[in-house]
């Protein structure tokens, strides 16, 4: 990372959750600095996805406040954050199946676009203009991905997709929203030796040829290691360590939280 | 992308394709051959270019008729096309299940009749009253879509459905409204009796007099909505209907406001609806609250089911086909020519390998044949009767199946051992349903013979409903609609 003091684009204070007498995410603090690519890590039930849903809007926090570029998430529609400039995958894949996979990702730029209906009837020289771009954003978004999601494939519905070219959309899928940071809900899960290894090529490459700021949910260490400035620790919806990759995996209460008091103690 | 051990991609053309998907396999499969050199070449046709296909032969049709029957069949089968389109937006689109869709075609009629008729003593020129009336129509979409967008799928149904009968209700008993600061009772529907005495339409001068201007007028609106409405499937908005469809979450994620898409498909829909409802009440000259029950309904309903929901082209076609055939089957002679037609068409996909099916073929021909031989030597009364028509089919049917004198009585026996051997037909499995088609065919053709021709009343309704049961067994999508995928 460059020497000049980070900006924070992302900051959660004080965050908390519950579902009933579950506390889900409790009196987190997080915040994901511009250009960085943090890692959030914990055993099944810590809170991962959950956190992920709290900044994109889907529920609503019982108490703390998400900020983005400085400016509070809360109470704001999800396609309004999204506009904003956070995007996301999705752990179970939830692509548009019965469209194309040049569609999925054209329909994605909706918010940062604007013919309305009675251009688009008329067919205004403006509107087609729009459409043009929005084909041309497809293109390029999908042309990250090397070979993989190109030429016929552009035209095939996406349920005939492979599981891994399925994570990929996904993530075409994201970046054509326009956002600044990405929240990737493990990408890599479901994927094979190579296609892990691809994925975390990729990860890099999307900050550094994207410009993307990411924050990754993932339990593959490997990728963890390989693409991670900062990893956090949830357990139970607390943060139980956080730093450097090395630091966290060593840290005896993440290797608690995974393998149980005992394995700990005898580490 | 480069390291020393990225994998290789899979599907690079100069390599052998080993282990490509089936959807690979597929397409490049339907690629080869001068039928996909034709297929390629008309796929690339953008859809507007298409409709001339199906608007040149429609607009022929006046000139080969001169029966005002015909030309008002003609222009109730394009009402119902226009219909088709505006019910394709909410449902076909954006996967919004909306059963209250006739009462924005009500609203429009009765927006018309009130507007432009002595009822009210209003006589508007038509390009003010259609503006008004699909801009009130588009208003009251927007109101029903309000409390209902956030109910999925049966419930939203549901809801809908109580509106349509709520519009009914209001029809059929606001004609003695108590108003307030105004003496008696108002008249405002003029309930069950409907208002009649329309006047013409009337464009900057123009007045629309025979059924002829009529059905032009309908046909050009027809066409308008048709181009304006792939445009929009063309567009960000018919996209993130579309995706709305797909998945609501994902979509309002991906920065789609689902809220006010489906808001939007709804008013959007109710809109064309709204402009239907004033061509028919022109062209019929008055209104009455039966136009807009149930049966019309689900009338649409299975026309759009036909064409194949979220095709254009699909759902008009839907439309023409089982308005048509619903004229067509009110006469026997057309009819008989309908359900051979369907019988000799539809089999074919229903009966598979092609073998099979000329088995069942051959042997239902073969079967009857044998059948009359046998009633004629061993049970005269059987082969007594004769057909009514003079065609070739007739004749053919007349030496074919069993004609009794008195086809009333066994019909109905008949008509439930047909039942009967349906059912069987779906539980039994390779050779012996084979086998089993064969006397049921035969049984369904004594069926339509003895009692349902002379019934076309009551036999069109069931003809059709068969007609789409068998389509939906070998086409689940409808004749244009492409197959869509739940869960993969």
């Amino acid at each position: 990372m460059s020497s000049e003091p980070a900006v924070k684009l992302l900051e959660l204070t004080r965050l908390s959750k519950a579902f009933g007498g579950l506390q889900v995410i409790d009196d987190l603090d997080l915040h994901v600095d511009e250009g960085e690519i943090v890692s959030v890590i914990g055993p099944n039930g810590a809170g991962k996805t959950t956190l992920f849903n709290l900044i994109t809007g889907v529920y609503r926090p019982d108490a703390g406040e998400i900020t983005f570029e400085g400016r509070s998430l809360l109470g704001i529609e999800p396609h309004e954050i999204t506009r904003r400039g956070v995007a996301r995958t999705f752990q179970t894949l939830r692509l548009f199946l019965n469209m194309t996979v040049k569609e999925n990702v054209m329909a994605a730029a909706y918010g940062h676009t604007k013919a309305g209906v009675l251009r688009s009837i008329l067919r205004t020289p403006g509107m087609r203009r729009e459409e043009r771009e929005i084909a041309e954003l497809a293109e390029t978004r999908l042309a990250f991905f090397g070979q993989r999601l190109m030429g016929y494939r552009w035209n095939q519905p996406a349920y005939s997709l492979s599981y891994a070219n399925r994570r990929r959309l996904e993530i075409a899928r994201a970046t054509a929203t326009g956002a600044r940071i990405l929240l990737l809900d493990e990408p890599a899960a479901g994927m094979n030796p190579k296609e892990t290894h691809e994925i975390t090529e990729l990860i890099a490459k999307l900050r550094t040829d994207g410009g993307y700021t990411i924050l990754v949910i993932e339990h593959d260490m490997h990728v963890v290691e390989g693409i991670s400035d900062r990893v956090i620790a949830l357990d139970h919806g607390v943060k139980i360590a956080e730093g450097s990759f090395v630091s966290v995996a060593t840290d005896p209460r993440v290797v608690e939280a995974y393998l149980g008091t005992k394995a700990a103690t005898t580490k | 992308m480069s390291g020393p051990d990225l994998p290789e991609i899979p599907d690079a053309v100069d390599r052998p394709r080993v282990g490509v998907d089936e959807w690979v396999e597929r397409v490049a499969g339907s690629e080869a051959g001068w039928q996909g050199a034709l297929r390629a070449r008309l796929e690339r046709i953008p859809v507007w270019a298409k409709l001339p296909v199906l608007v040149v032969p429609i607009a022929l049709f006046p000139l080969f008729t001169s029966s005002d029957y015909l030309m008002q069949v003609g222009i109730d089968t394009l009402v119902f096309m226009l219909l088709a389109l505006g019910l394709n937006i909410a449902v076909g689109w954006a996967g919004l299940l909306d059963l209250g869709y006739i009462a924005f075609f009500g609203f429009g009629a009765y927006g018309y009749a009130m507007l432009a008729s002595d009822h009210f003593g209003v006589h508007w020129q038509t390009q003010w009253v259609i503006p008004v009336v699909v801009a009130a129509t588009v208003l009251l979409g927007f109101l029903v879509g309000l409390p209902s967008r956030r109910l999925l799928g049966d419930y939203l149904a549901i809801v809908t459905l109580f509106f349509l009968q709520l519009f009914l209700t209001i029809l059929l008993n606001a004609d003695r409204l108590n108003v307030p600061f105004h003496e008696g009772e108002v008249n405002f529907t003029r309930g069950p009796n409907g208002i009649s005495d329309l006047d013409p339409m009337r464009l900057f001068g123009w007045r629309l007099e025979s059924l002829d201007e009529y059905f032009y007028f309908a046909l050009g609106a027809f066409a308008i909505v048709f181009v304006g409405l792939a445009f929009v499937n063309n567009s960000r908005t018919g996209r993130a209907w579309r995706a709305l469809r797909e998945d609501p979450l994902a979509a309002e994620l991906m920065s789609m406001p689902v809220n006010r898409l489906k808001l939007l498909a709804f008013a959007f829909g109710a809109g064309v609806a709204g402009l239907t409802g004033t061509i028919l009440a022109a062209s019929q000259s008055a209104v009455f609250p039966v136009n807009f029950d149930l049966t019309l309904l689900i009338t649409l309903y299975a026309m759009v089911i036909l064409g194949g929901f979220g095709s254009l082209p699909g759902v008009a076609i839907g439309a023409i086909a089982i308005n048509v055939s619903l004229e067509a089957l009110r006469t026997p002679e057309d009819a008989s020519w309908i359900f051979f037609g369907l019988l000799v068409l539809t089999l074919p996909f229903v009966i598979k390998p092609l073998w099979r099916w000329a088995a069942v073929f051959i042997g239902t021909i073969v079967f009857g044949f044998v059948v009359h031989v046998l009633a004629d030597a061993f049970w005269e009364r059987g082969t007594s009767a004769n057909v009514v028509g003079e065609t070739w089919i007739d004749r053919f049917v007349d030496s074919w199946v069993l004609l009794p004198a008195d086809p009333v009585e066994l019909g109905r026996v008949a008509y439930l051992v047909l039942v009967a051997g349906v059912l069987a037909l779906t539980l039994l499995r390779g050779w012996w349903r084979t086998i089993t088609y064969i006397p049921v065919l035969y049984l369904a053709v004594c069926v339509w013979e003895n009692v349902m021709v002379v019934q076309p009343a009551v036999s069109r309704y069931i003809l059709i409903g068969a007609m789409l049961v068998s389509l939906m067994a070998a086409r689940p999508q409808g004749l244009f609609g492409t197959a869509r995928v739940e869960i993969v």
